[in-house]
């Protein structure tokens, strides 16, 4: 790239955003906070991603993603790292994601990760995202995907997902 | 050149027991008892094949040679696997299922929550991020021993045996022969005692809430660390690596 043509950040934040979770078609991935920095100068553009869980198949395809979107505005100057610390988490969910997700059906995470080290944590109240019912239960710690959890509502006895606090 | 080495063996360990063991869950898939438990089974293989990958491909950067996760998953033979027993075993009944993986998740939990502190940076980063995820695992087969025990008298009696079945491949996964303490004396690896002791305080404490009893102190079976194998180990590997080695290097 030539350094008088150099994009700004914003551009290419504006770029990812087109970027979706392929599972959670709503999230982009600026959104998720998979992000964690864009770097630009003559020789490039470098995206540092950090994966949600070790797991996630979802994971090559975001990266397969970005590089797509980049590809046309950028050529072959688009460099994808991958970053493990410091490690994903929830919390890293913006505001407006959360209210995308419980608008999608997806009961969002709580905000602020609760204590890891305590084997049995307190149950926790998580609304339904449909009838925004605080009365639901938990029927499985494991979901559709590796980020959520299977709850139900005692209110409407509809199915949901949450998204896991990790 | 030593310590590459040890720490090369080191990852392996840590990265074949997490993908034998999601390699073991993965054989749940379309079997589990209750659609959510199928769910569940198949989630917690996802994310320790997850772990794997990570803790293998760094283990190909640290050994020099080229191998990458895929090299090092697909393309070594039995002797060559520095995973523990305890996680070849077969997955025999849910109960089965759930006693081995109690074990391994309360020790997997303890051992990433020590490496969190290891001088290895890479490493620490790993152990972090698999800890936030082992404390789901941990949790749901905790949740499962007790349901098992305090419930019929048929659960109760099948997961007392299971506990009995397996305890006799508990003793490998404290056990710290030379390159265990090397490691840990270098920085990177974990110390093994405080681990074991927690691990059975932990553990005897969900057998008391599931009114399940503590087997008895005993001889222990070991090997798997030094590449010394059950014959379960063979016929796991002739299943995940049969495909690329047919046909290697396949790409689609």
């Amino acid at each position: 790239m030539k350094a008088d043509d150099l994009p700004s950040r914003d551009e290419v934040y504006d770029l990812l955003t087109s970027v979706k979770d392929p599972e959670i078609p709503v999230l982009n991935v600026v959104d998720m906070g998979i992000i964690r920095d864009v770097a630009i100068d003559s020789s490039g553009v470098v995206v540092t991603i950090t994966p949600t869980y070790s797991g996630c198949p979802a994971m090559d395809v975001i990266g397969v993603n970005i590089r797509t979107v980049l590809h046309r505005r950028f050529g072959d100057a688009v460099t994808i790292k991958q970053v493990l610390s410091p490690a994903w988490t929830t919390d890293w969910l913006t505001a407006d994601a959360r209210e995308k997700l419980r608008l999608y059906g997806i009961a969002p995470p709580e905000e602020g990760s609760h204590n890891k080290s305590l084997l049995f944590a307190e149950p926790r109240v998580i609304a339904c995202p449909r009838c925004a019912s605080k009365n639901t239960r938990l029927v499985s710690e494991f979901g559709s995907t590796a980020c959520k959890a299977h709850y139900v509502c005692n209110s409407c006895s509809e199915p949901f997902d949450y998204f896991k606090c990790i | 050149m030593e310590q590459q080495n040890d720490k090369f063996e080191y990852l392996l360990r840590l990265g074949d027991n997490a993908l034998i063991l999601g390699q073991r869950l993965g054989e749940w898939c379309g079997h589990g008892p209750i659609l959510e438990e199928d769910i569940a089974l198949t989630n917690l293989s996802l994310d320790l094949i997850g772990q794997a990958r990570s803790i293998l491909t760094y283990a190909g950067e640290i050994e020099g040679k080229g191998r990458d996760e895929d090299r090092l998953a697909f393309f070594r033979d039995t002797q060559q696997f520095k995973n523990v027993l305890l996680v070849e075993q077969p997955n025999g009944h849910f109960g089965d299922t759930i006693a081995r993986q109690f074990f391994y998740d309360h020790f997997s939990w303890l051992l990433y929550d020590a490496l969190q502190a290891s001088n290895d940076a890479h490493l620490a980063a790993i152990a972090v991020k698999s800890l936030k995820e082992v404390t789901y695992h941990r949790r749901h087969s905790s949740e499962w021993i007790i349901r098992l025990g305090d419930g019929t008298s048929e659960s109760h009696a099948k997961i007392q045996q299971s506990i009995h079945d397996l305890w006799v491949f508990t003793g490998e996964l404290f056990t710290a022969d030379d390159l265990d303490q090397r490691a840990a004396a270098s920085g990177y690896g974990a110390a093994l005692e405080p681990i074991a002791s927690y691990w059975k305080q932990n553990v005897a404490g969900v057998l008391a809430q599931a009114g399940l009893t503590l087997p008895e102190p005993g001889w222990m079976q070991s090997g798997g660390k030094r590449g010394l194998h059950s014959e379960h180990l063979g016929f796991i590997l002739a299943e995940m690596q049969h495909v690329p080695r047919m046909y290697p290097d396949a790409k689609w």
